[in-house]
């Protein structure tokens, strides 16, 4: 009877292990995606998937790459972060993928890193990050905090005057650096430490009401108060039905968001909302031929009239189409010539203008700055010239010393004050 | 004369022989020093469900036997894995920040090697200083001992409280997943100093060891074969033994033993606690194949999911606890691969990926209904062994199934 | 750089701006008026709010309506009125200037700083315009962005104000106006004591200016003209390292060494792999450094650094103060006097507010787990699928307004649907499964954790990942506001409300209905009552819908105030079985007493602790662990055969 299960578990193992034979002679040129369609992430990831499937279909219909077509292998992990390395390791040996689109959250980045890099593997990563990161391996193309967090402030400072901050986030890394990175530089612009009032809350937290009370009391000594938000997903729908709810309004009290897009303002009835902020290098609400192409591609493929876009598809749509000309250009899929490749590559964006791959890894990117409209959509009031990515931040002084470069220095954390690579891979 | 304890029990030795012949077989299979057939990615997959299997023993062990129902083991694993990780990540940022300053103009200070660490693991988030919870983790031979020692006195501490005021039954189960909540909740917090939601990662490069991953994969595979192995052997050894008809005892009915003049309080926590140790090192082989942890890996869920398995594979009897583990995370791991087929039905497809998760749930509520021992039932069914005839009607497993041939010996 | 830049850009620009008519002002600056920016558009404003062109104010409110647009064709600005399928379009005169479709306008969308500059340009306009409504907002303008020439025409207007409100809220913001700008000192204390102990957030927002203070360093005494707030102690007020940095700003003390120069200096001095005599491999401990650095200082090598000795001397030789910038004292005495006073009514409101969060967050985890109180505590059913119970009643709210649009009818419908809904999920669980199961609770636990997870995953299928919108009636918007400082939004009221509701229909049901009295028996006994000729089955089954029922209905209402996604329920399912645990099993008075003991500890630990709510969680439940070790059987604990496992 042990036998049995024995048995059932070696076929287990064998249908584990097939597909590697299956696969040995590709015909096709594999692309992993790598982003959860299960669990609490699901909610933002899977149209990244199907984004990516739109792209590929519509590449294949071009006549694919290097004469051959290309499949996507999805992959659900689930939004467990070690099954994401697990996964990942599985693109790349068993499905034998030659580029992996995915991830969203940093830590499923972290997660993601040691793997990819083990085993030479070439990672896209779309969303707007924390920076402090650059791998050989990872091409960013979602915004750096100087491609979105330091515009917003500078807005704040230059155009509405605010001269007292409320930092509020969610507590994980990305609302920890960020908020570390702005407090540097409003102290650097002169604005004293007890004027910033930070606030880190749990994820989904719904209880608003004495935090938004707190943020009102913030004006009682006279001075223009503005929120930064880098409150992450569904506890933003609680944050701004109790900040509609308190009657704060753009005008007296302006809240920048810096993970509120089209998507997440579909969940909520914006009527009370309009004219905050949110800052990303993409609004759907961008007035371009090419966006609107977009927007038209991705309703048809997706089969629904009311579904809208957002900034980290656009950074797939860039990702892909680098890709895509890296690829052409270095006539193979080979990750070190594709890496090599990818440097320099440029690419418009659907905003106008160029996006370029730099060295470090980052794209240059403009910056908007929107206003929320009654409909869900945003105005556009600010659009900066491209701002190239950094990955280390200038106003940190322990990171301010390091810099990324993959093309002449071949380091991705390199000290410039010692002169010396301070680590080759990541230490994650 | 007395039968030795293997003699007695032939299940032990059956399946630590199948263990062996398993570790074997894969080995022999593996890409590090094999044929090459199975890929590494899928012997850490092996290697993982192993540490699941030796946590679904501890839990099997305190549930099945002792009818406590913790739904806090899979904290105790998660903080075995954040011990053993602190030394990791600790020792081969060493390694980095030693490196990286010998190329330096001057030869570095202790404080500037302890500054480079502190600015490498916790990036621009953290403190300039290392957080006191990290005090050991320069030293390997203390964060072992914390692997054991933390989960082990947290279990020993929160037990003697919760055992002390007679909590039991369903309201132990809501306080250990309370004790479980917290503890995610603390360390989710940044400032806890274990890098908050990020967790500790990078955790599968070993320090100081350059052998590739195809081999570093398959010591820990076979580090986790052998754990399982000895705490089966040893658990076998402890429930076959009078410890072990005391707690079933306890668990069909605790205030009868306490009449009888059982200090059922220490039984108890004895268990609890021990129970927790095996968990810790359960997380602490596991999270190295991992390669992640955080504090997700506490949430709640985590530690039902865990009772979920020893009921599917069948309480109160140690192979049911494995068979469970295996059987459910190697299944969830093939379902969520999104190799599964989609089914074509008529008004749509069935995509695995979605609706996995519906047959887990219904399937839990199919096993608790219909088949009550589980999986391990099915092996009583072949070996046609029968529940005693007790007349009357059937109490199901919590209440008094103590066999007749286990009271005889 | 930049700033100089812009000013300069500025001044260019102002070159052409005396012109007559507001569309040449426009014209002339379309390029600053096209890319506005706070910074360099103000004398365009300035020189449209002066033009004296009867339209000037029209066209500047529409600029800061973006209703002004470009035409692309020939770059002239125009009037917009968005219709159907592009737009009206009016000449800057207001003239009719035709249609244009959208693709042809580039609309102009100034930020909110503009907009800010363009409202108070138009305040002299608007100040004493006939509607009411622009006055209200001209006064909201000079609330917001006070400045001293606002106070004349302020002034001017009040005698002609007929609306009493208005009128109120003209001479309040007079007298906050006259308390900052006016130049008579007697006029200001006058004003700041003609307040009183107003809580207004506009009074402590035009007080505290008052008392800003700068921190200053010197030798002997302060200058004799300061207004002095408070001499500084170090150790006391300051840091020894604060004080020494603010020596060091007012270049009165050197810097000292940083690690970091003094590496710097060591590797410049390196010679013949030695420094000041100490050996290269040597300097690997921080003393060694330090006697190395010694070494060159003596030699003079590198420059003296300030030591310990130096630093404390320096200290020791200086006073710090923090001086007003408000160079009055009489004002700044009158102000600080005035702040006190309201400081202590602040902080009694404040107490008055945090109670009224903790009511509001104690009733919300009621309402989320009266329903386990029913399930759980009265009959001892484990259920884990209560969150999906909650989620689909709120779901349920969602989908009635997918059909009805009208918010009011659609939560009146929703409400007794969510309960129709969650009672039919919830009686087919107890029929299908839970029956099996009643001599074996830890594996209902199972079972219906199971049956959630299948949920969760289903309603993930049915209605997406994403968030889905459940919006309150207009009628329940808002807040209700006692003051500046107590406010509670009617949302949270209305939550509270059904709280108590169903606290009270529950205990009607128990205490007063035939139901009640054989749910109490067949809990208390279940064969005594079925040879009683009650039906155990039945009110078994009736009891778990009602319980279910409930959750549905909580869905709603948790719904409305925070997200809709399928994840609502499991945010609340730990709560809520702590929440009856900590209270009590089987007492719904356990259930209140729980919710308003957790609400309210956590609202206190939020308080102590406001910049970090995750650890005011961690807390909260800490302390349910600990609770529960001193009171095992819960705050209302049952006694005497009832309490029987």
């Amino acid at each position: 009877m042990k036998l049995t299960r024995r048995a059932l578990l070696a076929s287990g193992i064998a249908a584990m292990a097939t597909p590697k034979f299956a696969l040995a002679q590709a015909e096709t040129i594999k692309i992993g995606v790598l982003h959860s369609l299960s669990g609490t992430m699901a909610i933002s990831e899977t149209t990244l998937k199907d984004t990516m499937l739109m792209l590929i279909e519509a590449q294949n219909a071009k006549g694919g790459l290097l004469g051959k077509q290309l499949e996507a292998v999805v992959v659900d992990p689930a939004s467990d972060w070690p099954l994401f390395a697990e996964k990942a390791r599985e693109l790349l040996t068993v499905s034998k993928v030659d580029v992996m689109f995915g991830c969203w959250t940093s830590v499923s980045r972290k997660s993601v890193l040691p793997v990819i890099e083990e085993l030479n593997g070439l990672l896209f990563y779309p969303v707007q990050y924390e920076g402090e990161e650059s791998s050989k391996n990872v091409f960013y193309t979602g915004a750096a905090p100087n491609q979105q967090a330091i515009p917003a402030v500078d807005y704040y400072l230059n155009e509405l005057g605010v001269t007292k901050f409320a930092l509020l986030g969610t507590d994980y890394v990305y609302p920890r650096t960020t908020n570390n990175i702005l407090e540097a530089y409003l102290i650097s612009k002169g604005i004293p430490k007890e004027d910033i009032f930070v606030n880190y809350t749990p994820f989904g937290h719904s209880d608003w009401s004495k935090i938004v009370g707190d943020v009102v009391a913030l004006g009682a000594d006279g001075k223009k108060v503005g929120v930064i938000s880098t409150i992450n997903g569904d506890a933003n729908i609680g944050f701004y039905k109790e900040l509609a709810a308190a009657g704060v309004t753009a005008d007296t009290l302006p809240v920048v968001a810096f993970s509120v897009g089209e998507e997440e303002l579909s969940g909520l009835d914006t009527t009370n909302l309009a004219g905050h902020l949110a800052a990303w290098n993409y609004f759907m609400s961008a007035d371009t031929p090419e966006n609107a192409a977009f927007i038209a591609a991705w309703k048809a493929f997706i089969k629904d009239d009311k579904r809208v876009t957002n900034d980290p598809m656009e950074a797939h749509y860039i990702g892909f189409n680098m890709w895509v000309n890296a690829v052409t250009a270095a006539g193979t899929t080979e990750v070190n010539a594709v890496s090599d490749a990818m440097i320099g590559q440029k690419f418009p964006n659907l905003t106008g203008g160029m996006a370029e791959m730099l060295a470090n890894h980052h794209l240059t990117k403009p910056v908007l700055i929107g206003e929320i409209r009654a409909d869900g959509q945003f105005d556009i009031i600010s659009q900066t010239e491209p701002v190239a990515g950094d990955a280390w931040t200038d106003f940190l002084p322990e990171s301010a010393v390091l810099e990324a470069d993959w093309k002449d220095l071949k380091c991705g954390m390199y000290n410039t004050e010692t002169k010396t690579c301070v680590q080759l891979t990541s230490n994650y | 004369m007395r039968k030795t304890f293997l003699t007695r029990s032939p299940s032990v030795l059956i399946f630590l022989s199948l263990l062996a012949l398993f570790t074997l077989t894969i080995t022999l299979a593996s890409q590090g020093y094999g044929a090459g057939l199975v890929s590494t990615s899928f012997v850490k997959t092996l290697g993982k469900t192993l540490c699941l299997c030796l946590a679904a023993l501890a839990m099997d062990l305190v549930w099945g036997y002792a009818g406590i129902l913790s739904l806090g083991h899979m904290a105790f694993f998660a903080l075995g894995g954040y011990m053993i990780g602190m030394w990791l990540m600790y020792a081969r940022t060493e390694e980095i920040v030693v490196a990286s300053l010998a190329n330096g103009d001057l030869p570095a200070t202790a404080q500037e090697i302890g500054q480079g660490i502190v600015t490498q693991i916790f990036g621009v988030v953290g403190a300039s200083d290392l957080p006191l919870i990290w005090g050991a983790a320069h030293s390997l031979p203390l964060q072992l001992a914390l692997v054991v020692a933390l989960p082990g006195l947290l279990a020993l501490v929160f037990g003697w409280l919760a055992f002390r005021s007679r909590v039991t039954g369903v309201y132990l189960s809501i306080l250990t997943q309370a004790m479980t909540l917290a503890l995610a909740l603390y360390l989710f917090q940044n400032d806890s100093g274990l890098r908050g939601n990020n967790g500790l990662s990078g955790l599968q490069n070993l320090p100081y060891v350059t052998a590739s991953q195809d081999v570093v994969t398959l010591w820990f595979f076979w580090a986790s074969a052998a754990a399982l192995g000895l705490t089966y052997l040893m658990l076998a050894w402890i429930v076959a033994g009078k410890f072990g008809s005391v707690i079933r005892a306890i668990r069909d009915d605790e205030a009868r033993v306490r009449f009888l003049g059982y200090s059922v309080e220490s039984y108890k926590l004895f268990l609890f606690t021990l129970t927790a140790i095996l968990s810790a090192i359960a997380g602490a082989l596991y999270y190295p194949q991992a390669g992640i942890i955080n504090p997700a890996e506490l949430a709640p869920i985590a530690s039902i999911y865990l009772a979920v398995w020893v009921a599917i594979g069948g309480r109160g009897r140690l192979y049911g606890a494995v068979i469970g583990a295996a059987f459910v995370s190697l299944l969830s791991s093939w379902f969520t691969g999104g190799r599964a087929p989609s089914i074509p039905l008529g008004f749509g497809t069935l995509n695995w990926v979605d609706w996995w998760q519906v047959l887990l749930g219904l399937s839990f509520v199919a096993v608790t209904l219909f088949a009550p021992k589980g999986i391990g039932g099915l092996f009583d069914r072949l070996a046609h062994v029968r529940a005693p005839d007790r007349k009357g009607a059937p109490l199901g497993p919590d209440d008094g199934s103590l066999q007749e041939r286990e009271a005889t010996e | 750089m930049r700033l100089v830049l812009a000013c300069l850009l500025t001044l260019i620009c102002a070159l052409p701006l005396r012109a007559e008519t507001a569309a040449d002002i426009l014209t002339a600056n379309a390029e600053l008026v096209t890319k506005a920016s706070r910074q360099t558009i103000g004398p365009v404003i300035d020189a449209l709010a002066a033009s004296g062109d009867p339209a000037a104010a029209l066209v500047l409110e529409a600029w800061a309506d973006k209703r002004l647009g470009l035409r692309k064709s020939d770059g002239g600005f125009v009037l917009l009125t968005p219709d159907a399928d592009g737009y009206a379009l009016r000449d800057l005169a207001g003239a009719d200037a035709g249609r244009a479709a959208k693709s042809e306008i580039t609309e102009l969308k100034p930020n909110a700083g503009v907009r800010g500059l363009i409202a108070t340009a138009l305040v002299q306009f608007t100040l004493s315009d006939p509607d009411p409504a622009r006055r209200r907002a001209a006064l909201e303008s000079i609330a917001k962005d006070p400045k001293p020439e606002a106070l004349a025409p302020l002034r001017a207007s009040i005698a002609l104000e007929t609306d009493p409100a208005l009128f109120a809220q003209k001479q309040r913001l007079e007298r906050l106006l006259t308390l900052r700008f006016d130049p008579s000192s007697a006029e200001r204390i006058k004003a700041i004591n003609s307040f009183g102990a107003d809580l207004g957030l506009d009074l402590r927002g035009a007080l505290n200016p008052l008392l800003a203070t700068t921190r200053i360093a010197v030798a002997g005494d302060p200058p004799a003209d300061s207004n002095i707030a408070r001499p500084l102690k170090t150790g006391r007020d300051l840091t020894d390292t604060e004080a020494y940095d603010l020596l060091v700003a007012a270049k009165l003390a050197p810097a000292r060494l940083t690690l970091e120069a003094q590496r710097t200096a060591l590797v410049a001095n390196l010679s013949g792999g030695a420094v000041g005599g100490i050996a290269l491999a040597d300097l690997n401990t921080q003393t060694a450094r330090d006697r190395a650095y010694t070494a060159l200082e003596t030699a003079g090598a590198v420059p003296q650094a300030a030591t310990d000795d130096e630093a404390t001397a320096a200290l020791a030789a200086h006073r710090f103060y923090d001086i007003y910038t408000e160079a009055d004292p009489a004002v700044t005495t009158a102000a600080t006097a005035a702040l006190k006073s309201i400081g202590q009514k602040v902080a009694a409101m404040q107490a008055a507010d945090l109670a009224l969060d903790a009511m509001s967050l104690a009733s919300i985890y009621f309402l989320a787990a009266i329903g386990l109180a029913i399930t759980f505590g009265v009959m001892g059913v484990i259920n884990m699928a209560h969150g999906e119970f909650i989620t689909m009643g709120a779901y349920t709210g969602y989908v009635v307004q997918l059909y009805v649009p009208d918010y009011t009818a659609s939560i009146l419908i929703a409400l007794p649907l969510a309960f129709a809904v969650t009672f039919a999920a919830g009686v087919t669980m107890e029929r299908l499964v839970i029956r099996h199961l009643y001599k074996r609770p830890l594996e209902t636990l199972l079972a219906t954790f199971g049956i959630s997870i299948a949920l969760q995953q289903i309603l993930k299928n049915v209605f997406g990942t994403q968030a889905r919108p459940l919006t309150s009636p207009a009628w329940l918007d808002g807040a209700l506001s006692l003051n500046d400082v107590v406010q509670v939004s009617y949302i949270r009221i209305a939550i509270f409300v059904l709280a108590l509701l169903f606290l009270t229909f529950f205990l009607w049901l128990m205490k007063r209905t035939r139901l009640g009295l054989e749910v109490r028996a067949v809990t208390q006994n279940p064969t005594m009552a079925a040879s009683m000729g009650i039906n155990p089955d039945r009110i078994n089954m009736l009891t778990f819908g009602l319980g279910s029922g409930i959750a549905g209905i909580a869905g709603v209402a948790i719904g409305l105030f925070a997200k809709v996604t399928s994840e609502l329920g499991t945010d609340y399912i730990v709560q809520s079985f702590m929440t009856v645990v900590v209270g009590g099993v089987g007492n719904i008075w356990g259930a209140l007493a729980g919710a308003t003991m957790i609400g309210g500890f956590q609202k206190v630990i939020e308080f102590l602790n406001p910049s970090n709510t995750l650890a005011a969680q961690t807390y909260m439940i800490l302390f349910i662990i600990l609770f529960i070790q001193i009171r095992p059987r819960g705050i209302i604990a049952l006694r005497g055969r009832a309490a029987g496992d």
